[in-house]
């Protein structure tokens, strides 16, 4: 990724990749101008959270100003803009995941509702006594718990695919746990806590050939990479848009068409019928049988404007920069005496998670805090990632496109003041 | 950087990196266990209560350093104590962390605990430094739940 002729180094070389133009992009940020303790801002807990562009700031506030109004109801002017700019949104994301049909884009809270939304529909309409759930030894809470809790109720297995101490999952085991009770995959294609970029396309294909639906859990990934859900050919993808630079509150359930259409309503209410009598209902089309109530109309306009906002750059040279920035960083963080980097797999997107020798993770966040670097310290919502690698914590780095190689510098010199502290 | 340096002060450090009263206690009559779910932070306390009068005290467990620095100066400050003692300076170390003292003139009276005055400028610090007291407190009234901060 680094032109030739260019060397790594500490002076001004922010910005690599020729034309990325990564100063005129914080300029968008109005979070990313802020001072900490009184020093510049270092966000590097973009895995949590990402920070939003004006664009998606004045969308939302351009829509309470003079767009207002609730969707798919009123015959007047402002519903018709806000079903409108509600419905285009809709079509944002499909263009956005590359999804042959509207319909097939539901909007949710976020990705754990999104989950929740396949477990209580798909799931406990499917599942049955003795079937399994696969799932795999990297994932966040929410593609556990949901499945934990249906498996539960049905009398149902989850069974879990192994890694490797780099953090890889075992792709024999694999295929070895696939059996003719599996009724669905769910994993996720970025790991939040150790960055691996799972191969899930391939994945995807070998759960197929034995008819076994699957679920990616597209969290982490949505923000790092271009996703192609007919190319990948995963039957359901949940994302959120909080992640993905939109507002918090907002997130997207992807499924195709014929599961969709085959899965009951996951919550009732308004919008999601088409006609109600107190003997029976019928429920609406898709996507809307699975969008009871009024739904965060201002979200999906917030998050419409992110995809427009990221789809300008480019996710392509977003994920070069990206892994370029990741390299850098990783050559920068291992360089630090007694620092060991947790996730070390072939592939990876976005995470630097790591564990420092005889300081706790939340010693090294709060120290990091204090040089105005902000980062994650915990388990990161995947226990048992933390359970397989023996470890309590660890801190996380998490990085977007706007992040610089000068920010990466500021956190090894931040950890040093760790090192010294603790010395 | 000055509340950095009030936070994590050599006499903390110490006690992280040399942990006092850091062992099972073999003839412990009463423990119990505490848990920070956010952080990770785990502890037992082990108590060797004779009457009121705390005899002996220890714990044991893994976490950051001001969880475990405060586990380690609590053992050793609650030595030959009794119950009341132990509850009375509990309940100040808890004003004291959470920043609901009287005012700067309002004397603390905790001796070497007043170390950890510096957390209450760290709201997010405030549930490690009482972790262990916590479970002292769960301990002494003999609670059998673990015990969590969150």
């Amino acid at each position: 990724m680094i032109p030739v002729g260019r060397r790594v180094g500490e002076e001004a070389c922010q910005d690599c990749l020729v034309g990325f133009g990564v100063e005129k992009i914080r300029q968008d940020f109005p979070a990313l101008q802020g001072k900490v303790h009184g020093k510049p801002l270092v966000y590097l807990d973009n895995a949590a959270t990402s920070q939003k562009p004006q664009a998606v700031i004045d969308s939302i506030a351009r829509y309470y100003q003079s767009e207002n109004s609730n969707v798919h109801r009123g015959v007047h002017f402002l519903s018709e803009l806000a079903t409108q700019a509600y419905e285009n949104a809709r079509s944002r994301v499909r263009q956005l995941l590359n999804a042959a049909h509207d319909r097939e884009i539901v909007f949710t809270r976020g990705t754990t509702e999104g989950i929740n939304l396949v477990a209580g529909s798909y799931g406990r309409s499917r599942v049955k006594a003795g079937d399994e759930i696969l799932i795999s030894a990297m994932e966040h809470h929410s593609n556990i718990v949901p499945w934990q809790m249906l498996c539960e109720e049905k009398g149902a297995v989850l069974r879990v695919i192994p890694m490797n101490d780099a953090g890889e999952l075992l792709l024999d085991e694999y295929e070895r746990l696939l059996s003719e009770r599996t009724r669905l995959v769910a994993v996720v294609y970025v790991s939040n806590a150790l960055g691996t970029v799972n191969p899930v396309k391939q994945m995807i294909a070998l759960a197929h050939r034995r008819g076994v639906p699957v679920l990616l859990d597209g969290a982490q990934a949505a923000p790092h990479l271009p996703v192609d859900v007919q190319d990948l050919d995963c039957d359901f993808f949940a994302l959120s848009g909080h992640k993905l630079f939109g507002p918090t509150g907002i997130g997207i359930l992807y499924g195709k068409a014929d599961l969709l259409e085959a899965m009951p309503p996951y919550q009732g209410g308004g919008d999601m019928i088409s006609a109600v009598t107190f003997e029976k209902t019928l429920y609406n089309v898709l996507p809307y049988k699975f969008e009871a109530g009024t739904p965060h109309i201002s979200g999906a306009i917030g998050l419409a404007a992110a995809i427009e906002y990221v789809e300008r750059i480019g996710l392509n040279r977003i994920a070069a920069y990206e892994t370029e920035l990741l390299a850098y960083g990783t050559e920068l963080l291992s360089a630090i005496p007694g620092l060991r980097i947790i996730g070390t797999a072939k592939e990876k997107a976005g995470v630097l998670s790591f564990v420092l020798e005889g300081v706790h993770a939340h010693d090294i966040g709060t120290i990091l805090d204090h040089e105005g670097i902000a980062i994650r310290a915990g388990h990161h919502c995947a226990m048992p990632v933390m359970k397989r690698f023996g470890l309590p914590a660890t801190a996380r780095a998490s990085l977007a496109f706007y992040n610089t190689r000068e920010e990466l510098h500021r956190l090894a010199k931040g950890i040093h003041r760790v090192s010294e502290v603790f010395a | 950087m000055s509340d950095l340096n009030e936070l994590y002060q050599q006499v903390i450090l110490d006690h992280y990196k040399r942990p006092r009263n850091f062992h099972k206690l073999p003839d412990a009559n009463r423990t119990a266990a505490g848990n920070n779910p956010l952080c990770g932070d785990e502890i037992t306390v082990y108590l060797h209560l004779d009457g009121e009068v705390i005899q002996d005290i220890s714990f044991e467990g893994a976490g950051c350093a001001i969880s475990k620095a405060s586990a380690s100066m609590m053992t050793a400050a609650l030595k030959g104590k009794t119950r009341a003692e132990a509850k009375l300076l509990f309940d100040k170390f808890h004003k004291m962390v959470t920043g609901n003292r009287e005012g700067p003139s309002d004397p603390i009276g905790l001796g070497k605990l007043e170390v950890f005055c510096g957390v209450s400028e760290f709201p997010v610090r405030v549930k490690c430094a009482s972790l262990a007291w916590h479970t002292l407190n769960a301990a002494l009234d003999a609670r059998n739940e673990t015990v969590s901060t969150e």
